[in-house]
């Protein structure tokens, strides 16, 4: 059985054949066919399950806003559910499976539920799974999940990539239907930069899908040439596979664009989508309408379908879904299908029209003042019963049914920043209102002129109008003859008496259902919306959302504009996540930031850790070494012995420049900096306006108006962030300028008893470092190989300590030669581990200290808060609140059993108190091993903890089942009165 | 400063010793690191001296906002109000920065910049194809001698146009290898 329903003419590419499977069914079609238009020609009508009920679905529409014809899309990694056959671009081996059935698609076991109706009409959940409440995890939601829902996902990583993109124009036209095309046209010509996006691969809107004429030419002909001649033009950018998701602000639109998802696989080094980002200055929604169905009993079987889709699939693909079909309309729009049908040799067994008034036909039968009543047909129409306008009934025998309501314009983009559109009477719909998101005009169908000849003027109108705004003048093309025939529709939204009439096929939500809610006062449309799921999903109601207002507003006595519609939001329709995420995923997910010392520490072996985006070297694991506490506790001990190299590159350097840089700091830094010396370096600690430590560093004055800042790895960019802000808000009168320096210098501390003796081998030996002559806490220009450098006289680890820079691409030859001349000291180079066990081994503050809720005196610096000078932070550090007695100090905590850990995190109680958040006195901020000491050790907070050195308080951490006894001790475990530093 | 010893071998921001190449279809893209770089801000109230001594540096008036100049060894492009990215040969100009100290005589506020950025230059036809997938700046209205600051990636980068087929990207010098990426996947997915 090939392509029995396959006819004659069309859009399609005879020449090149294309093989694919619908649930593992080989079927044949053709280049320029969807998926949908294929199966049609094959004779398949049937394509899918419905969301609640499980019911037979086929295609009810031809385009983006079809709520049936959803499909798994591919297999394997690549399988995308909830993909609508009716815009999937046939290919050659594409694979597709139906959704929402078991064991399969003609027999349905949960097909049950359409017998069982009655008990989930709207509301359902809400009025079913109340009780027992603990029923709903553990029973309800499980069978809801598995029994609804749609397509499943692979559970596989996306092969694919997304980009991201930008683009600029004058000129942005949304859809390149007859109007899309004229408008571009126009402003292309009057040499405007233009965008002409459209959502399907093959440009010319509902001119691809009618048989008459445009000027001399066929409409798809005459489409066909004029996007030629854009996309010869250099001022135009055509694209096609476009969808323009959203209006946003300012006139840029979010549009996705499918470079590859008419291919089996994307090209090597493409994406399979990109997310464009389009900077207008001037847009034009020429989005064109849509057809709106009626609603009758049982007009979901497959095969019932829009009039305007059944013409579609007829005249641009050649396929029909039936030998046989009747139209049922309201305007005569449904005539030009049922006359287009019959010129293709299809048979018409009717044209049901509810208007007594229609027009006739020579070629087959109107029956006019008729309804359709109920239809039959399991798994695929058979049998429509009409109600004739005597009110005796006939039963018409055909495959296919066309429906048309009348056509509502596509007004969502226009609505994406909230504007309302507003109800035309003449065309019983919607139109974009005054409230256009800005620079956005509506033209075409999109604004209710239906006809083609009145699309093709409304785009040189709107386009014309456009091109004033923007001062071009504009170059208006003559318009190619075209048909004018109105639509003369009447309002006819449902046939009375229906029991079961659909009114939104995704969900299955029923004409009753929507009377349900109103009887149940969920009359607010938004309410409706959530209450009976009316809208919702994939299509988002394109096809429904009228008729659902319109049987409301019937109930409620009200017209259809007081009932008013629901927000339009974007995306207009479904966008992958990964189109939304692009490139940054998995492994680019952020960028990397590799220090200098990167190449030599892989080389070693180095395990690193990520600190913001920095890779730093957590430690260097030697030979026989297989755990890291021993690579840790080598790297401290040795340091501590003799020397260790560190780098420290990724701590933030921030030069601050000028007259005032030294007042500036005065500013920033709660403890004095205006009568540093040049060559000396200070420590500093940065409180926040509201009194709360911020960061702390170091500043070292390179000249009375030069000054290097210091701050810690994670800060870097907020403190960098903050500067700026009190120099350009704060301080604008302040001569002073800041510039980030992080990179631009490699930075190494070497710490311990032979630092200097290692340094003095790598200096130059025109530099003196001896103690005397570079003093703790000095600073100066140095130079090493003949590279210019810097080396500062500060420590972090409580060792005789320096830190030396170079410029960044001498980094990785600083290090190694650190490394040599360390060899006959048998020098380590440490990691952050090292790193962090020397300062909490030394009580210094760090990020979990600075965690955002403790001031300067938690800290145990309440004095450095200088108050002769006013500092940001400082005022508000004297809150009552923050200066309580029993305020938090940062003291030390050993283990009374040696042998106990002190993990960061647990909780300290006095001994003999409840251990509960009442009692609560402190906690553990930062903890570890000291190899020193040969025990662990930890640094907290304790309430009036300077004052309750020796006491043994309760350790606890309920979670982790810790509970034991540590003693209060100072902070400072190595080296308290700070000898080693300056020797 | 003693002479420069041989065991100071400097790097390139992707960690060679060599700058690194591609190519790929009509695009070359080059790891430069023949620049040095003098950040230029003006002191307060002294604005136009300022600009006068980087003018009289450069042999060219300063760039005004948004703007690059070319000369034969010396550049400049324009970062903020009265401020400045001054560029030279590393090999002719290092101590650059040191260089304009001096001459500013506290009109200005410099700071060297050498190595804290990495360049990557692209030439060739198509870039705007390739920008466009990489940042919000448009390279299409570009002929030559623009400059901003944008977002690539994640990473703040500037992008100084040379002429539509010379662009170059300025990036943090620690994401050279994130930034070469990002580069290169833009070029393979654009050509």
């Amino acid at each position: 059985m090939s392509q029995t329903n396959r006819l004659n003419g069309g859009l399609i590419n005879r020449d090149r054949p294309m093989s694919f499977k619908f649930d593992g069914k080989s079927f044949q079609g053709y280049e320029g066919d969807t998926l949908a238009s294929a199966l049609l020609a094959n004779n398949v009508r049937l394509m899918g399950r419905s969301f609640k009920y499980h019911r037979p679905r086929g295609p009810l529409t031809a385009g983006s806003e079809e709520p049936n014809a959803i499909v798994e899309l591919r297999s394997g990694a690549r399988k995308e559910p909830n993909t609508r056959a009716t815009t999937a671009e046939l290919f050659d081996g594409l694979t597709a499976t139906s959704q929402n059935r078991w064991p399969s698609l003609a027999f349905d076991a949960m097909a049950v539920n359409d017998r069982l109706s009655t008990f989930f009409a709207a509301g359902f959940y809400y009025k079913t799974f109340m009780w027992p409440a603990a029923f709903w995890e553990k029973v309800y939601e499980p069978i809801i999940r598995k029994a609804a829902g749609l397509g499943s996902l692979s559970l596989e990583p996306d092969p694919d990539s997304y980009d991201k993109g930008f683009l600029h124009c004058d000129l942005l036209v949304i859809g390149a239907g007859p109007t899309g095309l004229m408008a571009a046209l126009t402003a292309a010509r009057s040499g405007a930069e233009v965008i002409l996006a459209d959502e399907d691969f093959a440009l010319g809107g509902r001119l691809n899908a009618e048989t008459f004429s445009v000027g001399d030419q066929s409409a798809s002909g005459w489409a066909a040439s004029l996007v030629g001649e854009l996309s010869a033009m250099p001022n135009v950018r055509v694209m096609p596979r476009t969808t323009v998701i959203g209006a946003f602000d300012h006139g840029i639109y979010g549009a996705v664009e499918r470079v590859s998802d008419h291919l089996p696989v994307p090209a090597d080094g493409k994406p399979r989508q990109i997310l464009w980002r389009i900077y207008s200055k001037q847009a034009i929604l020429a989005a064109g309408a849509t057809e709106r169905p009626i609603a009758f009993e049982q007009n979901d079987r497959p095969g019932i379908m829009l009039a305007s889709a059944l013409r579609s699939y007829v005249n641009r693909w050649a396929a029909t879904p039936a030998k046989r079909v009747a139209v049922f309309t309201n305007n005569d729009d449904g005539h030009r299908t049922a006359a287009d049908l019959h010129a293709q040799g299809v048979k018409i067994a009717a044209v049901i029209d509810t208007r007594a008034d229609g027009p006739v036909s020579r070629d087959y039968e109107v029956l006019q003042g008729a309804q359709v009543s109920d239809t039959m047909g399991r798994l695929g129409l058979t049998f429509v019963k009409v109600q004739l306008a005597d009110g005796s009934e006939r039963t018409l025998e055909c495959g296919a049914l066309g429906v048309s309501g009348g056509w509502n314009p596509n007004v969502h983009l226009a609505s994406h920043q909230r504007g309302r559109p507003t109800w035309q009477d003449d065309i019983a719909a919607f139109v974009p209102g005054d409230a256009l998101p800005v620079g956005m005009s509506a033209a075409g169908a999109a604004l209710g002129h239906f006809s083609t000849h009145g699309a093709l003027q409304s785009g040189v109108d709107v386009a014309t109008k456009a091109l004033d705004v923007l001062g071009i003048t504009s170059n208006r093309p003559t318009l190619p003859e075209a048909e004018d025939a109105p639509i003369n529709v009447t309002p006819f939204w449902h046939v009375d008496g229906a029991k079961r009439a659909w009114l939104d096929q995704q969900n299955d939500v029923t004409a009753k259902d929507v009377k349900l809610a109103h009887q149940e006062n969920f009359t607010s449309v938004e309410h409706l919306k959530r209450y009976t799921t009316l809208g919702m999903a994939t299509d988002q109601g394109k096809t429904s959302n009228m008729g659902g207002l319109a049987i409301m507003a019937e109930l409620a006595g009200k017209s259809i504009p007081q009932v008013g519609t629901t927000i339009f939001r974007p995306p207009y329709t479904p966008t992958a996540i990964g189109t939304l995420a692009g490139r940054s995923r998995d492994e680019d997910f952020r960028p990397v930031r590799k220090t200098p010392s990167h190449t030599w520490a892989e080389e070693q072996g180095a395990v690193f850790v990520e600190v913001g985006m920095w890779l730093r070297a957590q430690w260097f694991p030697k030979d026989g070494e297989t755990h890291w506490r021993q690579s840790v506790d080598r790297e401290v001990s040795q340091t501590r012995k003799s020397v260790g190299i560190c780098d420290v590159t990724t701590l933030g350097k921030i030069d601050v420049q000028g007259a005032d840089a030294a007042t500036f700091l005065n500013k920033i830094y709660c403890n004095p900096f205006a009568k540093v010396p040049v060559g000396k370096v200070r420590y500093g600690l940065m409180l926040r306006e509201d009194g709360i430590a911020m960061d702390d560093g170091t500043a070292a004055r390179l000249a009375e108006d030069h000054f290097v800042v210091t701050t810690t790895t994670a800060n870097a960019v907020g403190v960098y962030r903050h500067m700026e802000f009190v120099r350009q808000c704060l301080f604008p009168d302040l001569d002073v300028q800041l510039i980030s320096t992080t990179e631009a210098w490699a930075q190494y501390s070497v710490a311990g008893p032979n630092a200097r003796d290692l340094l003095q081998k790598v200096v130059d030996p025109e530099h003196d470092i001896s103690n005397e002559a570079f003093p703790y806490m000095a600073c100066g220009e140095i130079s090493i190989g003949g590279v210019r450098g810097r080396l500062f006289r500060i420590s972090f680890s409580g060792e005789l300590a320096y830190e030396i820079a170079v410029p960044t691409r001498y980094g990785d030859a600083l290090i190694r030669k650190l490394v040599a001349a360390g060899e006959e000291f048998d020098a380590v180079v440490y990691g952050t581990e090292a790193l962090g066990v020397m300062r909490i081994e030394k009580g210094h503050a760090a990020g979990n200290e600075l965690n955002g809720t403790t001031t300067a005196l938690n800290l145990g610096m309440g004095r450095m808060v200088n108050k002769k000078k006013d500092s940001i932070g400082s005022t508000l550090s004297e809150r009552e609140g923050l200066n309580t007695e029993d305020a938090l100090k940062l003291v030390g905590f050993k283990p009374v059993d040696p042998s106990k850990s002190v993990p960061a995190g647990a909780h300290l109680m006095t001994k003999g108190d409840k251990v509960d958040a009442a009692h609560d006195q402190g906690y553990i901020t930062s903890a570890c091993y000291s190899p020193n000491l040969g025990h662990h050790i930890g640094i907290g907070f304790l309430k009036s903890g300077d004052t309750r050195l020796g006491e043994i308080v309760r350790l606890v951490s309920p979670l982790t089942e810790v509970d034991h006894d540590v003693e209060v001790v100072s902070a400072h475990f190595i080296d308290p009165e700070g000898d080693r530093l300056r020797v | 400063m003693s002479d420069r010893s041989n065991d100071m071998i400097p790097r390139t921001p992707l960690g060679g010793t060599e700058p690194r190449v591609d190519t790929h279809g009509p695009v070359t893209l080059t790891e430069v690191t023949n620049t040095a770089i003098a950040s230029f801000a003006s002191r307060l109230g002294q604005e136009s001296t300022a600009q006068d001594v980087l003018a009289k540096f450069l042999g060219t008036p300063v760039p005004e906002a948004g703007r690059a100049v070319f000369g034969d060894a010396l550049g400049a492009f324009w970062t903020g109000p009265d401020q400045w990215m001054v560029t030279a040969p590393h090999t002719s100009h290092e101590d650059l920065a040191a260089q304009l100290v001096p001459l500013a005589n506290g009109s200005a506020s410099i700071t060297e910049q050498n190595d804290a950025w990495c360049r990557f230059d692209l030439l060739g036809d198509g870039l705007a194809d390739v920008f466009e997938r990489l940042c919000p700046f448009n390279i299409r209205a570009c002929s030559g001698g623009e400059a901003t600051r944008t977002s690539i990636d994640h990473l703040g980068c500037f992008v100084v146009v040379a002429d539509p087929t010379h662009i170059m990207v300025m990036g943090p010098r620690s994401s050279a290898g994130s930034l070469h990426h990002a580069l290169m996947t833009a070029i393979r997915s654009a050509h």
